[in-house]
């Protein structure tokens, strides 16, 4: 599959073939975090190094937003004090971290993924169960696989 | 057909209802949370009107201060806990649903024809012990360690710990600390009420009034302290109140609570001064909604809560294209709903034959057919 430049072009000349989806790993409880096990569907479109380097850091960001510890424990007193109310006006750290991992995917989309052919959807909009990773097909390409009915007659760019 | 943009929680499947353009979601039934209002409202009212004017007086005026401050934190928690998303865990998407399937059945392989398929259970290590995991028919995932399917509300919910209804809606992982802290705050302003109320009978004669607000400490202080030490327990051993009924960790069978820090005070910590875990639902968030013209059309207009196909079918995720996803998910989407049609339960114990045993089932393959045309 050729490459494609930016996350606008991998939208307009792009079909969806196949989507991965990366499950949580459980083995140290509930907390949040996710199997860095490399699917097989992603062996040809991406170095198994950089897809383990990306749930590796996103796995960090979470354990940084649950972790328990002197900052937790005086976010919770504080805000028991005032009767959670504070909360209306600040935004908790689980939040702050939130936005983090969502610059970092953004980030990592344009950077490394789109250029791929693929893209990786934001936990928390999968319910924080799963990293969707969704594969392209170039849609001119003869040998794609795609479900898609779309018979493309574009020129390539 | 006419695209309209709506706000997400009006297409969330599920039993809740939402005030407030969605920053409201509590349980359909809500006759049991007015009484609870009104029995704690009520009470404190007459608390004021009655006896603290005599009590600030002739004892002290930080009495009916404490009071007021008590009786505001109550109702801070009460409304947290009623009006908060408990922990809900949004169903899985199509093509979830779809690569969840598969991975099922390559694990179980070929079943011989007339036996029932296995049970669809993964078995998960945490810290050296094997739970369980099971698999929900309705929202079509496997549930997280510690959720639960709540039939009441027709959601998973992380952490589950009870439906309550004198609280209106379920206990889970993101408002249990806050129906812990309501419970407790309750139990002291019931005590406090209770207590200077006998002291107002023992000072002068009393009102009848009194003797009616005494009656419902009474009885309130033992359900509510009450249920305040077993919730103090199950927090120091971190086990929810769903796990306790069902002796998840009860000792037989060598089986211990992994969750447990072995610490109470540990134990307490996690759960009572832990992260505050956001929402995963995004109730407010915008999407389009395709609604067909015509008046043939099954059910897609009604916007009743249990119809979840326009949201799954038109997801506006930041970074997929929506315009690529229904042709690509209709081919999934079309070959599951062909499969046999469903029984009717969110869970059934080992079901006869069908993959997709769900309700919406046939809602999906009305709706697809529609879109078909």
């Amino acid at each position: 599959p050729r490459s494609f430049h930016n996350l606008q072009e991998l939208r307009h000349s792009a079909s969806l073939a196949n989507k991965v989806f990366i499950q949580r790993d459980y083995s140290e409880g509930t907390t949040c975090k996710f199997q860095t096990k490399f699917p097989s569907e992603l062996e040809s479109r991406i170095e198994r190094t950089l897809f383990e380097d990306t749930v590796k850091t996103l796995n960090s960001y979470y354990a940084e937003a649950e972790k328990i510890g002197g900052q937790s424990y005086l976010e919770g007193c504080l805000a028991c004090a005032t009767a959670y109310l504070i909360f209306l006006c600040m935004e908790t750290r689980y939040e702050k971290v939130l936005k983090k991992i969502a610059k970092y995917i953004q980030e990592q989309n344009e950077k490394i993924y789109a250029p791929r052919g693929l893209l990786i959807t934001d936990p928390i909009e999968r319910g924080m169960r799963v990293i969707e990773i969704s594969i392209y097909e170039d849609r001119g390409s003869s040998g794609s696989s795609s479900g898609s009915s779309s018979v493309s007659g574009s020129t390539a760019r | 057909m006419i695209t309209r943009k709506v706000r997400k929680w009006e297409k969330l499947p599920g039993k809740n209802t939402f005030c407030c353009d969605g920053r409201v979601m509590m349980a359909r039934q809500k006759g049991v949370f007015y009484l609870t209002l009104f029995l704690i409202i009520g009470t404190c009212s007459l608390f004021f009107a009655f006896e603290c004017p005599y009590l600030a007086v002739h004892l002290s005026p930080a009495i009916p201060v404490f009071a007021i401050l008590l009786f505001f934190f109550v109702m801070a928690m009460l409304l947290r806990t009623s009006f908060s998303d408990p922990g809900v865990l949004p169903r899985a998407l199509p093509e979830e649903a779809t690569f969840i399937e598969m991975e099922i059945e390559a694990a179980n392989g070929n079943v011989p024809a007339g036996q029932r398929p296995p049970p669809r259970i993964r078995n998960v290590q945490i810290n050296n012990q094997i739970v369980k995991l099971k698999y929900c028919y309705t929202c079509k995932i496997f549930r997280p360690p510690r959720a639960s399917h709540c039939s009441i509300c027709d959601n998973c919910v992380d952490r589950f710990d009870h439906h309550c209804p004198w609280v209106g809606n379920c206990v889970g992982k993101r408002n249990y600390r806050y129906f812990y802290l309501f419970t407790l705050s309750l139990s002291l302003l019931t005590i406090y009420i209770f207590t200077f109320n006998i002291v107002h009978v023992v000072m002068r004669e009393f009102h009848c009034l009194t003797v009616l607000e005494v009656l419902v400490c009474f009885f309130t202080l033992w359900s509510v302290v009450g249920l305040t030490g077993f919730h103090t327990y199950l927090i120091s051993l971190n086990q929810t109140t769903n796990e306790d009924i069902k002796g998840s960790w009860s000792g037989k069978n060598r089986v211990q609570n992994p969750y447990s820090h072995k610490n109470i005070i540990k134990n307490c910590c996690e759960v009572l001064c832990g992260p505050i875990y956001p929402s995963v639902l995004d109730r407010r968030g915008l999407m389009q909604e395709d609604s067909p013209v015509s008046a043939t059309s099954a059910a897609p207009s009604s916007s009743s809560i249990s119809n979840p196909v326009p949201q799954t079918m038109k997801t506006t995720a930041a970074l997929i294209p929506n315009e690529h996803t229904p042709e690509d998910a209709k081919p999934s989407v079309a070959a599951s709903a062909e499969k046999s049609p469903s029984p009717k339960d969110g869970d059934p114990p080992a079901p006869k034959v069908p993959p997709l045993a769900s309700p919406e089932t046939d809602v999906e393959t009305s709706i697809v057919k529609d879109k078909t045309h």
